[in-house]
């Protein structure tokens, strides 16, 4: 079979999906594969998380001994499910799952502690912080485009919510 | 209306272009992988409409399914959807504006990405008009986004910000220098990834590469930019002195000529023969050795591709023939200009 994409070499690369049960098929050439990106998908980070998450869950279970499988009240999902594919289902297995997950976040990115951007829906405490983020990103690009006057705004700015930031801070205590 | 890719951009004779992507999920559904066709329709409507009226730019709007293969792949090639994207149809639509600079996929892996193209190196312009637009769905949406881990996506390892930011690099003379190892693993320490651009391998097609972030989670957009424009500055400057030193030697010189002279003058060109080459006329030319706009020529390597000359075709043609055209295209490109 010749590959789709160039027609020119033999097609040996075979990927098969299934998304929410239809199937679709593509066969592609080694250098066509490589060029659309799926080489990534066999050697992307999707099957070393699940190898990742996989180390905790044998762990998990052999504790849990053959207890009921924890699932996320919203898509079903067990951690098996998330460890295997790599993928959560839903934004809800975060909640669910997510002591389970912290050391593997931990590991892939370092930290833990989100910082900047904040979406709308968030708490009042945490959309403050995201401003002041947010200020100093628009601080950064004032500053690589020379303008000093607007770079000199936005410091005043940054100064003044830090300062709301701290007496928010002494009234929580 | 012209594309993005043929403007002029800063750093352009290094830099060919910069991509901000913002990764995005409606709260009250599930991720695109578990989710029903009926479900992804609305979320796709859902978003469709909360663009359309935010107003911010004109968006033509696109189900995947009602495209033909080739103008999708033809769309993988000139980077506006991604290779997943283009793997499956259903339920799967793209808003793109008129010049291309901004798509965004819908129900790809999250339910939005959200892309800015622009040519040159350009972060905090093109992060500016995401920041923009996100801002604007965020006032009408109901995104998934806790306030440990930021922005909820369906992998985690894009958990946080959910922001990729990548600039493409030609570098030619960094790679025919035997440095490319070298810069790949400094460039890791640094949280930062590159790869080939088109084709994997150490020696990807017309030396063009693609540098971005890989970390986050605890880092703002702000820090994330900073770090990527602060090493694709060093990396515009070494290829530079590379360039220089490499030119210098006549034989070097010699190739470039040459190449040119092929391109110029063939009949026939596969589409590896072409990135192999133009790649060496793209490199004469940023040093000032071959007198041709760097536009024209990041113009051919966006089109010359093969579905892409299909596309414009609007025919599938045979390997020889779209060979003969895109040697024939390139021949009118080059024409009497050195």
């Amino acid at each position: 079979m010749l590959c789709q994409y160039c027609e020119r070499n033999e097609a040996t690369t075979h990927i098969k999906r299934v998304v929410n049960g239809e199937m679709t098929q593509t066969h592609l050439c080694g250098d066509c594969a490589a060029h659309l990106g799926y080489g990534d998908v066999f050697s992307g980070f999707s099957l070393n998380l699940g190898e990742l998450l996989g180390g905790f869950t044998n762990a998990a279970l052999h504790s849990a001994g053959e207890a009921k499988v924890l699932r996320c009240p919203k898509c079903g999902n067990s951690f098996e499910d998330i460890a295997r594919e790599g993928k959560l289902g839903c934004a809800e297995c975060y909640a669910a799952f997510y002591d389970k997950l912290l050391p593997s976040l931990q590991r892939l990115h370092g930290r833990i502690q989100h910082s900047g951007k904040v979406a709308d829906s968030a708490g009042e405490k945490i959309k403050l912080k995201g401003r002041i983020d947010k200020l100093k990103t628009d601080l950064a690009a004032a500053v690589a485009e020379q303008n000093f006057e607007l770079a000199a705004e936005l410091r005043d700015e940054i100064k003044a919510l830090e300062k709301e930031q701290d007496a928010g801070v002494q009234e929580g205590e | 209306m012209s594309k993005w890719y043929i403007e002029k951009g800063a750093e352009g004779d290094v830099v060919l272009s910069t991509r901000i992507r913002l990764a995005r999920n409606l709260k009250d559904y599930l991720f695109p992988t578990k989710l029903d066709l009926k479900g992804r329709q609305q979320v796709n409507s859902l978003v469709k409409d909360a663009l359309l009226e935010s107003g911010s730019g004109s968006f033509g709007y696109l189900e995947m399914k009602d495209l033909t293969r080739t103008q999708a792949v033809s769309l993988v090639e000139r980077h506006l959807i991604s290779p997943e994207f283009a793997s499956s149809f259903e339920g799967r639509a793209l808003m793109l504006t008129e010049d291309e600079s901004v798509s965004i996929m819908l129900c790809e892996e999250d339910h939005i990405r959200l892309q800015v193209m622009k040519a040159g190196l350009a972060l905090q312009e093109a992060y500016k008009i995401a920041d923009e637009i996100d801002t604007e769905l965020d006032q009408k949406l109901n995104y998934a986004f806790d306030e440990r881990i930021g922005y909820l996506t369906q992998c985690p390892t894009n958990l946080g910000t959910a922001m990729r930011a990548s600039v493409m690099l030609h570098l030619p003379a960094l790679t025919r220098s035997g440095n490319m190892n070298r810069l790949a693993a400094t460039v890791a320490k640094l949280g930062l990834t590159i790869r080939g651009a088109y084709g994997e391998g150490s020696a990807p097609k017309g030396d063009i590469y693609q540098l971005s972030n890989q970390i986050t989670l605890g880092i703002t957009e702000a820090a994330a930019l900073e770090n990527l424009q602060s090493i694709t500055s060093q990396l515009v400057k070494q290829e530079r002195e590379a360039a220089k030193i490499l030119l210098q030697k006549e034989e070097n010189a010699d190739r470039v000529w040459r190449a040119l002279g092929v391109l110029q003058t063939a009949r026939l060109l596969s589409g590896d023969e072409f990135m192999e080459l133009i790649s060496l006329v793209r490199l004469g030319a940023a040093n000032g050795l071959l007198p041709f706009e760097l536009e024209k020529i990041n113009e051919l390597i966006v089109n010359m591709q093969p579905a892409t000359i299909n596309s414009m075709e609007g025919k599938t043609l045979k390997a020889p023939q779209r060979d003969a055209l895109r040697a024939q295209k390139v021949r009118e490109t080059l024409k009497n200009q050195a």
